[in-house]
């Protein structure tokens, strides 16, 4: 393993969302302190408990999940387009490192980032709504797990880019709505039968369900299911990933 | 004298069916300056890239001091340094920072002694800690340098090095290629202009239609491809050349009023002194002469000329 050469890719990538501080952490945290005045405090005040949970608190999970989401896809999708848009991805084809190697600084810084921001809005939450974790190590094990799967993913856009609408397309058309409708804002349970078996198809249900069952000990679906649907996404892009090394799909002629 | 780097059979055919590069065949020597000479879109930068692993090769191998580029590609990729031909650098990293980051890149520890020295070297340690996005065109080539120099390859890659540089920066960047080569640092590089090569190279080789159309010593292909002329004006002009000049293959120039004699400046027998005497006794007078010696562009023209 080209250990320092993945430390100077995770490293370079950190170096990046220091100097980019405000659009990198400040700005997630502060849009997702305005859900929480917003629906927590203004409007969160009028609605009634669900399973038990005041509603400011209830949307936690949820908005750690969209940030969570949102934020590893961009980081990781950026972390790789950018090089290959300036050029200097010359340096990282020519240099004595694997594609796994290559992935894993990159994934790895991606979802770095996105984790502690997790963290952060996790606190900032804490601010707002009272706060409670039933089980702090599978809350850790998910939050974990979708940040790398989710950084992942974004690696797969980055590669896939060609340019910047592209780089937009799936987190704005995609994973954002995807979040919003999957139960980020509401319990499943709430939805009219035949919307609750829509919204089944919807993969960031089980994300979203799994994480709040780690705070609440209430889930829509079973948590070996949101288990086994993260780990199935992972696996899946995975699999894309290892594809995109085998071939060289847009990074080699 | 040893080589470092092998091409065997390289061939090139993009997914857009253009052959970029038909069987190469080239071995380059330890510590050598090799220049790679061709118009555009020869094959030259598609030939580096697959060297440095940028570019797949379509059949063929590449050996870097015995490595396999694919098979063993840590090892050879390891042992070179690749300044390409765009000023292709990240703009808000410091200058430090980012020659750090290509040292760690290809596997080496850290060693701020031997950075400061790269920087010193290439002029730019007193921009260390300025952003890339602020230095001029000529430092941000130099960075370049120091970005492919910063884990000390022992194959050096400068394409177009000094395209769209100034004079002053031209005569420095070939001082610091020869004193890299004194360091034992083997450099290929390729060029448009003609003069950097024959200024520089030990060698050089002509690639044409993504053909290497010739490998030679450039004292010897200048030897064996360069033309030496001598001119003579005559005090009279001269309708036509006495028969008895004949043998001498001279070329009746300016209405008559010049005669052109090439010969082989290497030869052991130039044939000047006969052909002065026959000058002589054919009673032609001449009031003055000079010669001039074909330099590599003339060379490198025909040769693309032929290759036409």
């Amino acid at each position: 393993m080209n250990w320092h050469a993945m430390r100077a890719i995770y490293l370079f990538e950190m170096a990046r969302t220091r100097r980019t501080l405000l659009q990198s952490v400040i700005s997630p945290v502060i849009s997702t302190s305005l859900y929480f005045v917003v629906f927590g405090a203004a409007i969160g005040s009028r609605i009634d408990e669900i399973e038990g949970i005041s509603y400011g608190a209830f949307i936690v999970p949820g908005l750690i999940m969209l940030s969570l989401l949102t934020q590893s896809v961009a980081n990781a999708s950026f972390g790789i387009y950018f090089p290959k848009f300036t050029g200097t991805i010359y340096e990282l084809l020519s240099a004595p490192v694997s594609y796994i190697e290559i992935a894993a600084a990159y994934v790895g810084a991606a979802a770095s980032k996105s984790i502690i921001l997790g963290l952060i809005i996790l606190a900032t939450a804490g601010l707002f709504v009272p706060l409670q974790v039933a089980h702090p190590v599978w809350m850790l094990l998910f939050l974990v797990l979708t940040a790398v799967t989710f950084s992942l993913f974004g690696f797969i856009i980055g590669i896939w880019a060609d340019n910047f609408e592209k780089l937009q397309l799936v987190p704005l058309l995609i994973i954002t709505p995807l979040t919003f409708l999957g139960g980020s804002f509401y319990s499943i349970n709430m939805l009219p039968p035949v919307w609750q078996t829509i919204t089944l198809f919807n993969p960031v249900v089980y994300l979203v369900s799994g994480f709040r069952w780690s705070f609440y000990d209430a889930a829509d679906v079973g948590v070996g299911i949101s288990l086994a649907m993260t780990l199935l996404f992972l696996a899946v892009f995975l699999a894309v990933v290892a594809w995109i090394f085998k071939t060289g799909y847009r990074l080699k002629s | 004298m040893q080589t470092i780097l092998s091409v065997s059979e390289l061939s090139k055919t993009y997914d857009s069916r253009f052959q970029a590069l038909k069987r190469i065949n080239l071995d380059i020597r330890r510590g050598e300056i090799f220049a790679l000479l061709g118009p555009n879109g020869a094959g030259k930068t598609t030939l580096i890239s697959i060297i440095c692993g940028i570019v797949k090769a379509s059949e063929g191998s590449v050996r870097v001091d015995g490595h396999d580029i694919v098979a063993d590609y840590r090892a050879a990729r390891a042992m070179i340094g690749l300044v390409p031909q765009e000023l292709t650098t990240d703009a808000f990293e410091s200058v430090w920072a980012t020659v750090s980051f290509s040292r760690g890149l290809f596997g080496k520890p850290a060693n701020p002694a031997h950075i400061e020295k790269v920087l010193r070297d290439l002029s730019l340690w007193e921009k260390k800690d300025n952003k890339i996005i602020t230095l001029s065109g000529g430092m941000k080539r130099r960075l370049l340098i120091a970005k492919a120099l910063s884990h000390e390859p022992e194959i050096l890659f400068l394409d177009e090095p000094t395209a769209g540089v100034d004079v002053n920066l031209r005569r420095d960047m070939w001082q610091l290629v020869r004193s890299l080569q004194a360091s034992g640092v083997t450099i290929i590089l390729t060029t448009h202009y003609i003069d950097e090569a024959e200024e520089m190279a030990d060698r050089i080789g002509v690639i044409s239609k993504g053909e290497l159309i010739l490998v030679d010593d450039k004292a010897e292909l200048m030897r064996k491809l360069g033309k030496k002329q001598m001119t003579l004006q005559l005090q009279t002009p001269l309708p036509l050349l006495p028969p008895a000049l004949a043998a001498y293959q001279l070329e009746l120039a300016s209405d008559g009023n010049e005669l052109i004699y090439t010969f082989d400046a290497q030869g052991e027998r130039t044939g000047i002194v006969a052909l002065l005497e026959d000058l002589n006794d054919a009673g032609i007078v001449f009031k003055d002469l000079h010669t001039t010696q074909s330099s590599l562009e003339d060379i490198f023209v025909s040769l693309m000329k032929e290759a036409k």
